[in-house]
Formats: structure tokens, sequence, C-alpha cells
């Protein structure tokens, strides 16, 4: 390591001649040694942020040779099979990407690879954000900005996916449009103005090319920009450890460390997707021949993040009503909106309704550990067995047909789960973070195995246990007790209730508050010493908990 | 970014005040000659690596940049030297490029980590944090601010230039979606009507022809009893708008399985024609099984009894598939001798109970 001397020149003229422009001097002094805490749970978020950089730079590859036209034209190209097939422009120009373009086809691959990530890896940024709490005051609003990116992505997808007018993504679009139009009232004129007429039309694949290159992308740009600053100005949470507080952020500074690795992170995500796009073939349209709403491939299966609508589609009964002449398809209009709907608002009022219940206003920069609020984990965890059944279900053809298991009973096995599996889901989750809370506690309170043995004077031998090494003891003692909102239990015993918790809606936020807060398993619980710095106030939660938890809570 | 603190590194201001591109005074605390204590803080939060370990970290991180440098120009060799134009090419020129563009990321990317771990020091940094909202007196500044400039404008003294201009928005508001009309025709009553309807053409009756190849079909020549053919509407072969609502399964039964549900003054010697777009979401019922005569439906898995007027046996489509009248032209071919009777494909709000209405008009005519 050499001593820093001065600025050498180039650098300190160019950085005087713009900073007597700008001022930025002031910004990045604040900003060049910015602290970074480090978890790899926060690399997930980079990965959605990545793959977007990556679908923005192939996707304006591809709009160099992409024709968004319907119009027909006699296929001339090198792939044999399909020459002299009447097909659509659009599908001709994304074989002439593949096939006649050097570097296309792995444009085409990684473009679709980098969607595939950028959706996942925004969903599991996003259950990181969910377990930790990490939505939690000051960062609803990114919580909220994250729930519209997610939401947007998918229809970005959707747009993407239908463009090379293949027969495969076809089918994704005749579904999309037979829910479209079965929405009441409005549906004959959604479908009639996004398609120009009747489906299929002429129109769709150009108004979805400007969708999909233009309006979508430009929202998202500037959300995630949104994100990005806000994200920059709260500052990131940390994990809870040694001298990690509410008022500190400890880790490595942005200039240099964290900004090599941010930069080393997005090339192994551009890697990985190159991979991808090199070995694993994805979405070969020459093989599954053009659009025709006359036919289907058997084991039609939609990209993974559209497989959820896919499985509720299918596990709904036929329900259909007709009222005074006007026609419900309740076996599209259900699958197609309530999952989506129970998920996305679920996800965009979570912050607001934990608060609400929970009368936590202060703001909060540590992470929780998800085993230390065991009720929104076990809403995470029941949130995601439902989603996952009805993935799964999406996919019930292959299941039945790989596992020889007869397709009605699988889904048969899918109306039922749906409403069991996400329970049970939260009882065992509930357990399992108490369980874990109690061992946090068995290791705070009597040490771990060191792994000596050692005799006593009278001859018994025991295992010697040491106090856990103090980061991992920081580690645990990062817990607190979940608030409470004020008077909750006044509600439960003979005291008179505040005023806000006297109707219907007050006493059911009493209970909720009550089972949702407190301090299930108390770190120094059974030893009498320990800190009596109010817990006694949390003891009461225990044994009082409210409705299902009852059982759960002893 | 208000209330940001200067890049404070705790105990005590190790970001010193000072002017880009003047020297910086850390140029004090050397860290030369010390070598033999790496690994220890010499600022506080910051520990250099072993001297020995970080010229390890660069000789690896270096290798990495020339398998990078190496990789880069083989991807642009293989662009010159691989052309595309069959889909053999292709694969190979995807291979080359493809492999030459990962391992160039990945030299890189696993440099840059080399990098970071072992030539840069660990860090254990602590920035303080601050609530982020701003102080009450800022805060009553600009609420203050706000009402001030607000009444300088006249906006709340002035209730005509208030109610005029919201009255002035409202309009130019609607402007864009009343634009946003000719995306589309309306829907009227297109839905209820397919091109197999003779008055659609005229009077004519169209010919079934098989989908593909085009040919139309002699009654005498389908007479297998469970054959199924894809059909689609003669002259309308490539008119996708058309073929979403007017193709058509043909299924040949016997007529001791035909059941109640077919309306058998359709069909023709044993064959039923059923619309193939599925009444769930519209996609094309395109699975087929002999022995039981179920149709199904790849995409939801709807299935429907070909010898009960396709009626739903499972699945979450709610309504039979339409059948078409059908019968035989004067040269023995197969034609469409009306429209079908009620909308084919996904329900739809103005949809109604078609099928009531036919039955009810059954009964009165
Ligand atoms: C931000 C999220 C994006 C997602 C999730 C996404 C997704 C997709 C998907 C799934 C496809 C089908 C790929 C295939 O052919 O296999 C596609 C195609 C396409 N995308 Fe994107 N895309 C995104 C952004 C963009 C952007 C920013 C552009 C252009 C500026 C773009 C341009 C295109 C083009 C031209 C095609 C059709 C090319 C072809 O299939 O041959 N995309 N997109
Ligand atoms: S479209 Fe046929 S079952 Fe859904």
């Amino acid at each position: 390591m050499s001593t820093p001397t001065a600025v050498p020149k180039p650098i300190a003229g160019t950085s005087g001649w713009l900073d007597d422009r700008l001022g930025a001097g002031n910004f990045l002094k604040r900003n060049m040694r910015k602290i970074f805490p480090d978890h790899w749970s926060f690399l997930l978020g980079e990965i959605a942020l990545y793959s977007f950089i990556i679908l923005l730079l192939t996707g304006t590859f591809l709009t160099f040779w992409f024709k968004p036209s319907m119009g027909h034209v006699i296929y001339d190209g090198p792939y044999e099979p399909l020459k002299g097939v009447m097909v659509s422009e659009a599908y001709a120009s994304s074989l002439h990407i593949s096939f006649e373009v050097r570097g296309g086809l792995l444009m085409r691959q990684i473009h679709h690879w980098a969607a595939l990530l950028f959706i996942a890896g925004m969903m599991v940024h996003m259950l990181r954000v969910f377990f930790t709490g990490a939505y939690r005051k000051p960062r609803e609003l990114n919580w909220i900005i994250g729930v519209l990116l997610l939401s947007l992505a998918l229809f970005e997808g959707l747009t993407g996916y239908s463009l090379p007018d293949d027969l495969l993504s076809g089918a994704g679009l005749r579904i999309t449009q037979g829910v479209a139009i079965s929405l009441p009232l409005v549906g004959t004129y959604i479908s009639f103005f996004l398609f120009g007429g009747e489906y299929p039309g002429e129109d769709v694949i150009s108004r979805f090319y400007t969708l999909h290159i233009l309006l979508i992308p430009g929202i998202l740009v500037a959300l995630v920009t949104a994100h990005m600053i806000l994200m920059w100005v709260q500052k990131h949470t940390q994990m809870p450890g040694k001298g990690r507080t509410e008022q500190n952020v400890v880790g490595a500074p942005f200039y240099p460390a964290f900004m090599a690795k941010a930069g080393a992170y997005f090339l192994f995500t551009f890697a990985v997707l190159a991979g991808l796009g090199t070995f694993a073939q994805i979405n070969p349209i020459w093989l599954f021949g053009p659009y025709t709403p006359a036919d289907i491939s058997a084991g039609s299966q939609p990209d993974f993040y559209m497989g959820f609508l896919e499985g509720s589609l299918r596990i709904m009964p036929a329900w259909e009503i007709n009222v005074l002449g006007y026609t419900i398809p309740l076996s599209v209009i259900i699958p197609a909106l309530v999952p989506l709907g129970i998920v996305m608002t679920g996800l965009a009022l979570y912050p607001f309704l934990e608060r609400w219940i929970t009368g936590d206003n202060r703001e909060h920069h540590i992470a929780d550990r998800p085993r230390n609020n065991p009720v929104r984990t076990s809403i995470g965890m029941a949130g995601i067995t439902f989603y996952g059944v009805l993935w799964l279900l999406g996919a019930n053809d292959e299941i039945s047909a790989n596992f020889q298991i007869s397709l009605y009973a699988t889904t048969w096995f899918g109306r039922i789960a749906i409403f069991v599996l996400p329970a049970i889901a939260y009882v065992v989750t509930y357990r399992m973070c108490l369980g874990l809370q109690r061992k946090d506690a068995d290791i705070i309170g009597h040490g771990v195995e060191s792994g000596v043995i050692q005799r006593l004077p009278h001859g018994e031998f025991i295992e010697v246990h040491v106090p856990p090494a103090e980061d991992i003891e920081a580690h645990m003692r990062g817990k607190e007790a979940i608030p409470m909102i004020d008077g909750a239990e006044a509600s439960e015993t003979d005291g008179v209730p505040p005023r806000g918790l006297r109707g219907p809606v007050g006493r059911l936020r009493a209970r909720m508050s009550q089972a949702y807060g407190g301090e299930k398993i108390p770190l120094d619980a059974g030893h009498g010493n320990g800190h009596g710095d109010g817990h006694g106030e949390h003891h009461a939660a225990i044994g009082s908990g409210t409705g299902d938890d009852k059982s759960l809570t002893h | 970014m208000t209330d940001h603190t200067p890049g404070t590194e705790l105990p005590e201001d190790r970001a010193p005040k000072r002017v880009i591109g003047t020297p910086s005074p850390a140029s004090g605390t050397s860290l030369l000659g010390r070598e033999e204590q790496a690994g220890e803080a010499a600022v506080p939060g910051v520990h250099p690596p072993d001297e020995k370990k970080a010229r390890r970290a660069e000789r690896i991180a270096a290798l990495c940049f020339f398998i990078t440098f190496l990789s880069g120009i083989g991807f642009i060799a293989s662009y010159v030297a691989f052309q595309v134009n069959t889909v053999d090419n292709t694969a190979v020129s995807n291979l080359a490029l493809g492999g030459t563009l990962t391992l160039a990321l990945l030299g890189l990317a696993v440099g840059i980590v080399v990098w970071v771990r072992g030539v840069m020091p660990k860090y254990n940094l602590v920035q303080e944090r601050h609530p982020m909202r701003s102080d009450a007196e800022t805060r009553s500044y600009v609420g203050e601010t706000f009402l001030q400039g607000a009444q300088e404008s006249g906006i709340t003294k002035r209730p005509l230039l208030r109610r005029t201009l919201l009255a002035a928005a409202a309009p130019l508001g609607l402007a864009p979606l009343v634009l946003l009309k000719d995306l589309g025709p309306l829907p009227e009553t297109k839905l209820r009507h397919t091109v197999w309807s003779p008055e659609h053409n005229g009077g004519k009756e169209l010919r079934l022809v098989v989908e593909g190849s085009g040919q139309p079909i002699r009654a005498a020549d389908f007479n297998s009893p469970g054959g199924l053919l894809s059909v689609v509407p003669e002259g309308y072969e490539h008119d996708l708008t058309a073929l979403a609502k007017a193709t058509l399964i043909l299924i040949n039964l016997r007529p001791e399985e035909i059941k109640s549900g077919t309306n058998k003054n359709w069909m023709h010697n044993g064959i039923v024609a059923y619309s193939k777009i599925c009444t769930h979401v519209g996609c094309p019922a395109a699975l087929y099984e002999q022995t039981t005569h179920h149709i199904l439906c790849p995409c939801h898995q709807s299935t429907f009894d070909a010898t009960d007027g396709a009626k739903v046996i499972f699945g979450p489509a709610a309504r039979p598939l339409p059948q078409l009248p059908i019968g035989v032209d004067s040269e023995g071919y197969l034609v469409a001798k009306g429209d079908f009777a009620v909308p084919v494909g996904p329900s739809f709000w103005e949809r109604g109970d078609a099928e009531a209405e036919v039955r009810n008009q059954g009964r009165t005519s």
C-alpha cells in the first residue's frame, strides 16, 4: 500500500473544472465514503437491478431488427421447415434475429433469461425485505415503489413474451384476451380497444411493442431511480450485531470497496445470464411455429411468473351467473383477479396494517430476524404457500404426466390445498419461530456446548458450556419486544379500554395487537436476575394470546 | 438530501475537511514501514491486508483480467470467423460468441472480487444515522413560507380564480381519454356472428376445409367413427381474426353414441361440428380422446363430452362448445347450413344466457 500523495494532475484538473461549475465536491464529500452494511441477503435486490440493466441493453439491440407488425409475409429465411409458410412480420423478424444476425440469438436468449431473473430477483428481494421488516418506517414509500415495480414487471414480461408472435406466446395472448373480455361491463370494450377490434386483429403486436419498449420501461426506469435515491437517502438497514444500533450504519465505504463489489456483482449477473443464453436454450420460437388461433401445442407453459395465474384459472370450478341478460363469468374473473389482488394489495398494505396493529411509530433501521416476529413470518410463509400451490397447479398437466397421477386428481388437490396448506404453513412456521427463539434464549442463558468434558469433584461428567462468541450474542440480542398499542391489554382484562379501542373494530385491533405484539420468548427467561428492563409488561401478553394463537403461545 | 451528515466516520471525523484537488492530510498517516503489523487498523475501522496476501491476490486478479482480455479478443474474432444463416452455423456462432462473452465477464467479475477481498482493506466503519424528519424549526419555516406564498399568489382569497382554474382543467384532463376512442371500433354485435353465417357471404353456404391443407371434405370420405378433423371456413384460411371464432372440430360419431345434448338436425351422417374455441378463455380445445369422446382443452383442462352436445364434464369452462349446423352441397362436400346459434368463445358481459334464449325460441316456434 503506497502513501496517498497529491491527486494526479489530469484527475485534479477535470474534477476541479467540474466542481467550479457544479459544486459537486460537497455532494461527493458527503457521499463518497457512504457506509454500506454487508449481508448476503442485501445482494438480492442488486440481482434484479443488474438484470434490468441487461434487459435494457439486450432489448435495445433487439429493437434494431425486430419488426412489430402483424402483416403477412411468406417466410423465406434459412430455417428450412418454415420455408414458404405464411407468417407475421414480427415472427419473421424474430427468426431473422435468431438465424441471420450474428449474436442475435444470443441476445434474444440473454434477454429472455434476464427477464426471468429480473422478476425472480425482485420477488426474492421483496421476501427478504418482508421477512426482515425492512419495509417499516421510514421505508414504506420504497416498499410501495417495489410493489409497483413488481406489478409493472409482470406486465412488461407479458407484453415482451407476446412480441415474437409464435404459437406459444399466442396462447398466452389468447388467455389474456379471454380474461380481459370477461370483465363485467367494460370487458368487451377493453378487448376491442386493445386489439383494435376483434381478437387478434392486426394491431396488438405494434401496440404491445410501444408498451414494451417505451412506456413500461420508461416508468420502470423512473421507479428504479426513485427506489435507489430513497435507499441512498435513508441508508440501508443492517442486521443486528456488535456495535450496530438504530443510530448508526456499520460496514464498508461506497468508495472504493462497495463500488468495486457492486461492479463485480453486475458482471457476475451478466456472466450467468450470458452463460444461460449460450448453453440453455430458451423460447425456441422456430419450433413452435407461427401463431394461429386455430392451433395450440399440448403442454404449453407460460413463463414462470405467470404460472400462478395459470394455476388459479385451472383449479377454479365452472361458475358463471347470468342476471338480467348479462353474464358474469366468475370462473374467469375470480381466478384472474382475486389471487393477484390478494397478493399485491396485501403486500402494498402490509406496512400500514402492521403499524396500525402495533401502534409502532418509530423509525427502524435494524432488520428483524424473521423468527423474532413470528406472526409476520407466518403470514409471509402462508402467502408463499398460497402462491406456491397456484404456481404448482399451473403445471398440473406436467405433474400428472410425469408422476402418473390423474389430471383431475391434481385439480382437486389444488382446490383443497389452496385453503388448507397456507393454514398449515402458518401454524408450522409459528411454532418454528418460537422454537428458534427458545433456542436463542437457551444459548444466551446457558451458553453453547464447548465440546470440553469436565469431571466435577464428586465424579460427575459434564460438558462445559461457554458464553457464545461476542458477535453471535450481539446478533441474538438485537431482538426487542414487538410493540403493542397502548391499552390493548385493558380490553382483555376488566380494565376500561381507551376510547379508540371500544367499538368492534377497536376491539379487533386490540386483540390483534396482543397476538401480534409482545415478547413471546424473552431472551433472558428463567434467569430471575435478568435485565429487569420492562419485560414484565410483555410477560402479560404470554398466555393471553388470542384467537388461533392461543394454544401456540404457551 | 437535506439532513445529511457529512461522511462522518466515528470515532472523530475521519473524513478531514479538505477541498478536492488539494493534498490529503491523510498522507501524514503513512502505512509504510508498518507492514509487519498488517491487519491492524492504522485508521480505526480500516484493516489493511497482509502485504504477502495482497501480492498474491494482485497476481490472481491480474490473471483474471488477462483471461478477460483474451476472451474479449476471442469474442471479436468469433464474430468475424463464424457466420450465421443456417441453423448449424448459428449454433456454432452462438456457442463461440456466448462462450467468450461469458468467460470475459466472469474473468472481470472474479478479478475484481479478488481485488476487493485481497488487496483492499477490511472495513468496519461506522456512520451516524439521523432521523429522517427535519427539525421543528425547518418544518415551521416551510409551513409558513407555503402559506405566505399561497397568500401572495391570491389563490386563497380569490375564489373566482380558483374555481375557473379547476373548471378549466377538467375538460383538458379528459381530452387524452377521448383521444383514445379510435383505438378500436365498438363491440356492437360483432361477437355474435362468425363468417360461417351464409348472410355474411351473400347467401352462400361456406364449405368446411381441413385446417392446414385447405382440402374440402366430402362427407362420404369422412366416415370412420372416432375420426377427428380441425376445420376452417373456405376462403378464410389465413384470416386469423375470422379463424379465432370460426375454427371447428369435426367428429364422426356412431349413431348409438349420440346423446340428447347433441342437435341431430345439425349433424350430417353422424358427423358433428363443434366450435374449437374453448368457452373458458378461448384456447383451441384441440385434444380428443377417441375412446371416451372427450374433447380436452390443453390450457386449463376443461373437458367436453362430444357425444352430448360438447357439454362440460370437468374444468373451469362454464358452457358447452357451440354446435354448428352442417350439411352437404350439391357435390357432396360438407358446408355450414347457418351460423352458430350462440356466441362462441369466452363469456362476456353482454352475452347473457344465449343458450336459454335459443331453447325458449325452440319451444315457442
Ligand atoms: C424491463 C423488463 C423487460 C422484460 C421483463 C422483458 C421481457 C421480454 C420477453 C420475455 C421477451 C420475449 C423474448 C423472446 O423472444 O424469447 C421480450 C422480447 C423483446 N423485448 Fe423485452 N423485456 C424487458 C425490457 C425490454 C426493453 C427495455 C426493450 C427495448 C428497449 C425490450 C425489447 C424487446 C424486443 C424488441 C423484443 C422482441 C424480440 C424478439 O423476441 O425477437 N425489452 N422481452
Ligand atoms: S381456455 Fe380452455 S380451459 Fe381455459
